[in-house]
């Protein structure tokens, strides 16, 4: 569950990111967040993920104030959380198998528990067979599936992308939002930043669109059966 | 799935303390790994800690050598006790005998009046001049060895006044100049390898901070991934922290070879002056004590200087 409450995002330079965002996205929801560039859709999701810090309001995600999720806590509340950037950042020196075991690794996880769990997210994403590759060896599209396969291979509550299909030919665009849909499926929230517009309104989910760091609409798609509608302010 | 506060169960408690070793063997291997992967800029920073390492500990292995030499030469710092003319060779005898037993002396001879002049007269080739004088000019004299506790304490001073209170005693002289100068030349000495001893560990924390601030550098995605992927600051810091400790007790490792590299280099020479002396000195080198000091030493500073590069990137990161 995430839920803002007229929160403001101001950079240290002045500029103003965010300005009087309200939203709701319930437990197992899946919503898209659009928008120009620099519309905000990017600090939206580093809010969430505290990589950014917002200046006003309130953020509430999995039922944690953010504003008290300090110091040591940060990292336990990033270790229920997935997060997908549009140029991939898989470690160049590391195999598929160890960039998408990273999340455990940080974690604690045994060898064993590890080789299972990363197994099964490589599985899941098509990449079994190329467990053993170094990133540089795979296609755009399979980068972006390993990418993927990290954010969700530690299982946690929310899973966050920021323009997952940026550099993505229209195909591997839509058998990737079908990826987030079927993570979407086993109660995993999802919450995905993307200008794809046309795209994204196939996938009849709730729509959140940002100008100029506020939010101008619900839900202006043609209605589909997501019960959980974003407030506009 | 929120449940930000909650009582860890014991089987919890032990998968925490088995992840913590695992984390920590896993960081280790990691820097070790580190290590091989980059051997020649590890080998250099390592080369650098140890030259200024060896520079103070092959300073502190100087003063130590050199204490040594002057307990040998212990005899110079004697008291010479001129007693008073008219004691007869028995009355002589018996204050040396007591002076055998004080205890901060280490030795006692006894030189007579007739012994002094023989030896004067041997010595001095002024011979024929004293047989024209009527009378043995010569007091009897007591060379007094104080034992070194006496020497060094600042007690020598002390020793004086008591001997010099001895009614028998005409005057008590100690081979003072040399005895201080000798030992203020060591205070100084001792100052200056602390002094040097300080700023040459400030040169290697520095050293240490500022390779492991490269590898830092080097890993800043890496580092950034694994902090948003929930990595606490220690995880992050630990393999840096090894690797830190590593190279410095590496450098301390390669100061204690320079040192009794050194040493074997000199030992020839030394021990064949020493003999030109009659002395039987030998350089000591650093024993295995001294060794495991100097690698902790090094291994301390190299954990402190790398904390602090961590801590500064930590704190820079924006991801905090």
């Amino acid at each position: 569950m995430i839920r803002f409450a007229d929160v403001h995002m101001r950079y240290p330079g002045g500029n103003e990111a965010l300005r009087r965002i309200d939203l709701h996205i319930e437990q197992g929801a899946m919503a898209f967040v659009t928008g120009r560039s620099g519309a905000g859709k990017s600090t939206l999701l580093r809010l969430i993920a505290l990589i950014e810090r917002h200046s006003r309001g309130q953020i509430i995600v999995n039922g944690q104030n953010l504003e008290r999720v300090t110091g040591r806590r940060i990292a336990l509340f990033r270790r229920n959380i997935g997060f997908t950037f549009q140029e991939h950042r898989l470690l160049g020196d590391r195999t598929v198998f160890d960039n998408v075991a990273l999340p455990l690794v940080v974690a604690g996880y045994r060898y064993q528990e590890i080789r299972k769990r990363v197994q099964a997210a490589l599985d899941r994403v098509g990449l079994l067979p190329k467990q053993k590759s170094l990133p540089m060896a795979l296609s755009g599209g399979e980068q972006q599936r390993v990418g993927i396969a990290r954010a969700v291979v530690h299982r946690p509550a929310v899973l966050l992308a920021d323009e997952p299909t940026g550099n993505l030919d229209p195909i591997l665009s839509w058998e990737t939002m079908m990826l987030f849909e079927r993570f979407n499926q086993v109660g995993v929230t999802v919450l995905i930043a993307s200008h794809s517009l046309e795209m994204i309104r196939r996938l009849k989910k709730p729509i959140i669109t940002l100008r100029d760091g506020r939010i101008v609409t619900g839900t202006e798609t043609d209605d589909g059966p997501a019960d959980e509608t974003p407030l506009a302010d | 799935m929120g449940q930000p506060t909650r009582r860890r169960s014991p089987i919890e408690w032990r998968r925490a303390v088995r992840a913590w070793f695992l984390q920590h063997a896993q960081a280790c291997v990691f820097s070790v790994g580190q290590l091989v992967r980059n051997p020649i800029g590890s080998l250099l920073t390592i080369a650098v800690i140890g030259i200024s390492l060896a520079l103070p500990a092959g300073f502190y292995l100087l003063l130590v050598n050199a204490q040594r030499v002057t307990s040998g030469w212990g005899g110079s710092a004697q008291i010479t006790l001129f007693l008073k003319l008219e004691l007869d060779d028995f009355q002589a005898q018996a204050v040396a005998d007591r002076l055998r037993d004080h205890p901060q002396i280490d030795a006692v001879s006894y030189v007579s009046r007739a012994q002094g002049l023989a030896e004067y007269r041997e010595m001095s080739g002024f011979g024929d001049a004293l047989d024209t004088l009527e009378e043995n000019p010569l007091p009897a004299v007591i060379l007094v060895q104080p034992n070194l506790e006496a020497l060094s304490g600042g007690q020598g001073d002390r020793l004086l006044a008591a001997l010099r209170a001895i009614p028998e005693v005409d005057t008590a002289q100690f081979d003072r100049q040399w005895v201080q100068r000798l030992f203020a030349i060591m205070e100084i000495l001792k100052r200056a390898a602390v002094i040097m001893a300080i700023l040459l560990a400030l040169a290697v924390l520095l050293i240490i901070g500022n390779t492991i601030r490269l590898a830092i550098f080097n890993r800043r995605a890496e580092i950034e991934i694994n902090l948003l992927f929930g990595a606490t600051h220690a995880f992050v810091r630990r393999p840096f922290l090894y690797s830190g400790f590593i190279h410095g007790a590496a450098g301390a490792l390669l100061a204690w070879l320079l040192i009794n590299g050194s040493i074997r280099l000199l030992s020839g020479p030394v021990f064949r002056l020493s003999e030109l002396y009659s002395s039987r000195f030998a350089l000591a080198g650093l024993d295995f004590g001294a060794a495991g000091y100097l690698i902790g030493i090094g291994g301390l500073l190299g954990l402190a200087g790398s904390w602090i590069a961590v801590q500064r990137h930590l704190r820079d990161s924006g991801l905090v």
